[in-house]
């Protein structure tokens, strides 16, 4: 099992996914540059958190036309997980992997601040050993983070189930208060139909080791090489 | 000869896309003493030029999905500019 972690000029998280999935657990992972056309070899995609292209133009806009994208947007069709974070979040909604947009967030601060995470949904490949309900802290860093998506495609998203991590605060309720950026019904992470492509902005790769404040993020990482074994076994 | 020509590529937030950056330099524009403006919003304006005539056909397609995303901006292409 080899997980690739995708570098862009501009990404700067890709070491802390690198070392969640290595020093964490055990496990290979390997850096993959943005020119990169072939993800052959890879069981599983991570998109880290960064400035991609420096932000040019939109969040991750250009990196979603870049030569490695392509590759991952095939392989994310045919079923291989892919994780977004962050910046990873914004590039998979620009490929359109992912509906809706991420924008500037409501106070037009740069966020970095722990929040709390209510997890809906446990049946993807990133949260199968979590219970729905469990809540996370994890740890915000963007200027570009609310969630923004129409009225129709945000039913269609509750109603699929596709809504994995809301913010809530520490009773667990999705409150104005508890929404750090202003994203719409609180979303901080959501997942495509199938459930194999998850975009979350909040920094499990940040929450990996009681060292760093939070080891809950080690858990979405141990979800996903625990499908990884469970298919390849 | 060939002629150049200088297209721009307006992009703007949806209207009903929230956009703070806006709010904030309408709040400006108050204090500043125009108290009577209504909304602001931002935007960007991308200027092309072009050796010769643009594909235009293939420019819209750009536009669409990579200088602007639908999901939360519209663009228009204002006319050539003749050099």
């Amino acid at each position: 099992m080899k997980i690739a972690v995708v570098r862009f000029p501009g990404s700067n998280c890709d070491q802390d996914c690198l070392r969640a999935l290595t020093d964490g657990l055990g496990v290979k992972a390997e850096y993959v540059w943005h020119k990169e056309t072939s993800i052959a070899g890879f069981d599983a995609v991570i998109l880290p958190g960064g400035f991609s292209y420096g932000d040019y133009l939109r969040c991750g806009a250009i990196a979603a036309f870049s030569p490695v994208m392509q590759s991952v947007i095939k392989a994310a069709n045919s079923g291989m997980p892919v994780f977004g974070i962050c910046n990873g979040f914004q590039i998979l909604c620009e490929t359109g992997l992912l509906r809706g947009a991420l924008i500037r967030n409501r106070s037009l601060l740069f966020l970095c601040q722990p929040v709390c995470l209510k997890l809906e949904n446990n049946r993807t490949p990133f949260t199968r050993l979590s219970d729905e309900g469990a809540i996370f802290r994890m740890p915000i860093a963007h200027g570009e983070g609310a969630y923004y998506a129409d009225e129709q495609t945000l039913e269609e998203l509750e109603e699929g189930g596709q809504v994995v991590f809301r913010y809530v605060n520490e009773d667990g309720q999705p409150t104005s208060e508890a929404n750090p950026n202003g994203s719409r019904n609180n979303i901080a992470g959501i997942c495509n139909p199938a459930g194999n492509v998850l975009g979350l902005m909040p920094h499990p790769d940040r929450s990996w080791d009681h060292r760093l404040g939070s080891e809950d993020g080690l858990q979405l990482f141990k979800s996903l090489v625990e499908t990884l074994l469970s298919v390849a076994a | 000869m060939v002629s150049a020509v200088k297209l721009e590529v307006v992009v703007m937030p949806k209207r009903n896309v929230l956009d703070p950056q806006g709010v904030a330099v309408r709040n400006a524009v108050r204090e500043l003493g125009l108290s009577n403006v209504g909304t602001v919003r931002v935007g960007k304006i991308i200027e092309i030029e072009f050796t010769g005539e643009p594909d235009e056909a293939k420019l819209d397609e750009i536009c669409r999905d990579l200088l602007s995303n639908q999901v939360i901006e519209d663009y228009r292409i204002l006319g050539a500019v003749l050099k």
